[in-house]
């Protein structure tokens, strides 16, 4: 499903944000990518969810060697197979939580009414069913984290990633918004997790720990 | 296994749903940026309805008054000479053949019209008295505003009927009709009251009475200070260059013939030249509005740029994202075009039935007025929508 092989990102003047990572994700996996702030986590999943180019090495997601993509066919990988969930929900503002989602479908060629009946769909996937019409602004931090899961499962893609998708909630919430994110997997989409917070890391069956923009082999288990 | 990447095709009502977006979240700086739009248009529409609309009146004017007539005077003499006409020259004049009709009057020097005979002798008010002939309202296009015109109701007493003007120097309307006034050393009973007479506004100012009487009782020496003449429309030029010579065959130099229609088209044509300058102020106004509009879509980007990165990563494409802004320009500057076009269209119906014109608002100015609307827009729009679709992902996520 995502295969990085020798990716190095470099953002020039010395900073040198990912060196040499290789990995790979198997179809359905659900993997956390761990580390502490600086540690490339970020560029990782800018590099794997297609919005930035590696420097050197090869991305390929859902088959799709992206080196051989344009501008434009990046935009449609990301419309039609991969999803993203932001630490900061990234919601608009004063819009009902139905149009929110909805708009996971707005560059997927989907016409409006299909697009509102499937971002429905996808909010009872996360137990919001009962507040369709509620806007952020009505809503908790957890509510709104699993606003932001509906809208990127809308169209349902292959590859979903998830930047510290717990980092502004609470506990109670931050499991619940785990849970949803482990039904998914269970339904099939493969998740990636990026977290600095070994706890929710020890939750997930596969972690890949980063440091300094590397790959810290895995450690045998005792 | 893989098939080929091609981003989707988003409809039109998706377009505009998604342009118009970013609208509704901050409605007062749509509002404001919106306002200085429809001021532009508004004033431009205002204008062009008002001077179309005042165009029509006055054709409707002319056509009410017909363009035929002309009006012979003495020119102004060299050295101050006082020049006359001769006092045949009306009936002279009324021997061409083309002439349909003809009519005069004539200044009754040192004589004035006073409220009542105890008034100063200097207090005259300036108000000539005009000797004058039954045909004139019918050659001029008078109308009586109250009462009657000289010699249709028989009065024991003389009468005098006078301009609109004049009645509202002396204080007079419709009730004091049947009154006297105190004219050359005897009174005179006010018969009647004219309306303002379009073609020849000169009239507005004067009394009235009948050339007989000013003859007999006010010294009248008979010569005619203004003959007016209906032509033939058709032969109008070739009367016009024989009134001269026929109205005072021994100088002709010294007669002024002058056709009254035209000083009402010249006017006209002076407020058309005042309306290309004020349609100019608008069309300033609309740039600034114009100004306002990508100054506000500037710093839409800016505030928005996580709003930009959150679509990109939904799927969005460069152009989609430029697209976006372009058409939210577009709606915000349409918006204002809009509220211009109602307010304009308004404020020159409004204008118009003040001054009993049929309203004109030509279509052209309408669309020519949204077609600038949109042209600015999309100007104003350009710029901004070309940073936000430059702005990488990353950069618009992370900000």
């Amino acid at each position: 499903m995502l295969e990085l092989a020798g990716v190095t990102r470099d953002y020039g003047s010395g900073v040198v944000a990912l060196r040499d990572v290789s990995l790979t994700v198997e179809r359905g996996e659900l993997v956390g990518i761990v580390g502490p702030s600086g540690s490339g986590k970020s560029t990782l999943l800018h590099v794997a969810g297609v919005l930035d180019r590696p420097t050197a090495g090869r991305v390929t997601v859902a088959g799709h060697d992206t080196a051989r993509l344009s501008d434009r066919q990046l935009s449609a990988l990301r419309a039609q197979h991969i999803g993203f969930v932001f630490q900061q929900f990234h919601l608009a503002p004063r819009v009902p939580a139905l149009d929110n989602v909805a708009d996971g479908l707005l560059y997927s060629g989907v016409r409006r009414a299909e697009r509102r009946e499937r971002a429905a769909q996808a909010l009872h996937r996360v137990d919001l069913g009962h507040r369709l019409g509620h806007a952020p602004h009505e809503m908790s931090g957890g509510e709104r984290q699993r606003v932001a899961i509906a809208r990127a499962i809308v169209s349902e893609p292959e590859i979903l990633y998830a930047d510290e998708p717990t980092g502004n909630l609470d506990s109670v919430a931050g499991d619940l918004v785990m849970g949803i994110l482990s039904q998914l997997r269970d339904a099939g989409t493969t998740v990636v997790i990026i977290t600095h917070d070994r706890e929710i890391a020890a939750m997930l069956p596969r972690q890949i720990t980063l440091r300094d923009g590397r790959i810290v082999p895995a450690q045998v288990p005792a | 296994m893989t098939q080929p990447l091609t981003p989707r095709r988003m409809p039109l009502g998706d377009v505009v749903r998604t342009g118009g977006s970013g609208l509704r979240t901050h409605p007062l700086r749509v509002l404001l940026s919106a306002l200085g739009i429809a001021i532009g248009i508004a004033a431009m529409i205002a204008i062009v309805g008002i001077s179309s609309s005042g165009k029509a009146g006055l054709n409707a004017i002319l056509d009410r008054l017909g363009t035929n007539m002309l009006a012979v005077a003495p020119a102004k003499g060299e050295l101050g000479s006082d020049v006359t006409l001769p006092p045949e020259a009306e009936t002279m004049i009324g021997r061409i053949s083309s002439v349909e009709s003809v009519t005069a009057i004539g200044a009754v020097k040192g004589v004035n019209v006073y409220r009542n005979d105890r008034i100063p002798v200097t207090q005259s008010n300036g108000i000539t008295v005009v000797a004058s002939r039954p045909g004139l309202p019918e050659v001029v296009g008078a109308r009586v505003a109250a009462g009657s015109w000289l010699g249709a109701a028989s009065s024991p007493y003389p009468s005098v009927v006078l301009g609109a003007t004049t009645a509202r120097w002396l204080g007079l309307s419709g009730s004091n009709l049947g009154g006297q006034l105190w004219l050359g050393g005897r009174w005179f009973t006010v018969v009647g009251i004219l309306d303002p007479i379009e073609l020849a506004e000169e009239l507005d100012v004067v009394a009235f009475v009948t050339w007989e009487r000013a003859t007999a009782d006010l010294g009248f020496d008979g010569h005619p200070s203004t003959v007016y003449v209906r032509a033939q429309e058709s032969a109008i030029t070739a009367v016009h260059g024989l009134l001269a010579r026929t109205a005072n065959p021994r100088s002709p130099q010294d007669v002024r013939v002058s056709r009254p229609s035209d000083a009402l088209a010249a006017k006209a044509a002076a407020d058309e030249a005042l309306a290309g300058l004020l349609v100019g102020l608008g069309a300033v106004a609309l740039l600034v509005g114009g100004v306002g509009v990508a100054n506000t879509m500037v710093i839409s980007v800016l505030e928005r740029r996580s709003e930009i990165g959150l679509r990109r990563s939904l799927g969005a494409t460069r152009s989609q994202i430029w697209l976006q802004f372009l058409t939210e320009s577009l709606l915000l500057s349409l918006l204002g075009g809009l509220a211009g076009v109602v307010v304009g269209g308004l404020a020159a119906a409004a204008y118009a039935a003040s001054q009993q014109w049929q309203i004109v608002l030509p279509g052209w100015a309408v669309f020519g007025g949204l077609a600038a609307t949109l042209l600015i827009g999309g100007c104003a729009g350009m710029y901004p929508a070309v940073r936000a679709a430059r702005l990488s992902p990353t950069e618009a996520l992370t900000h």
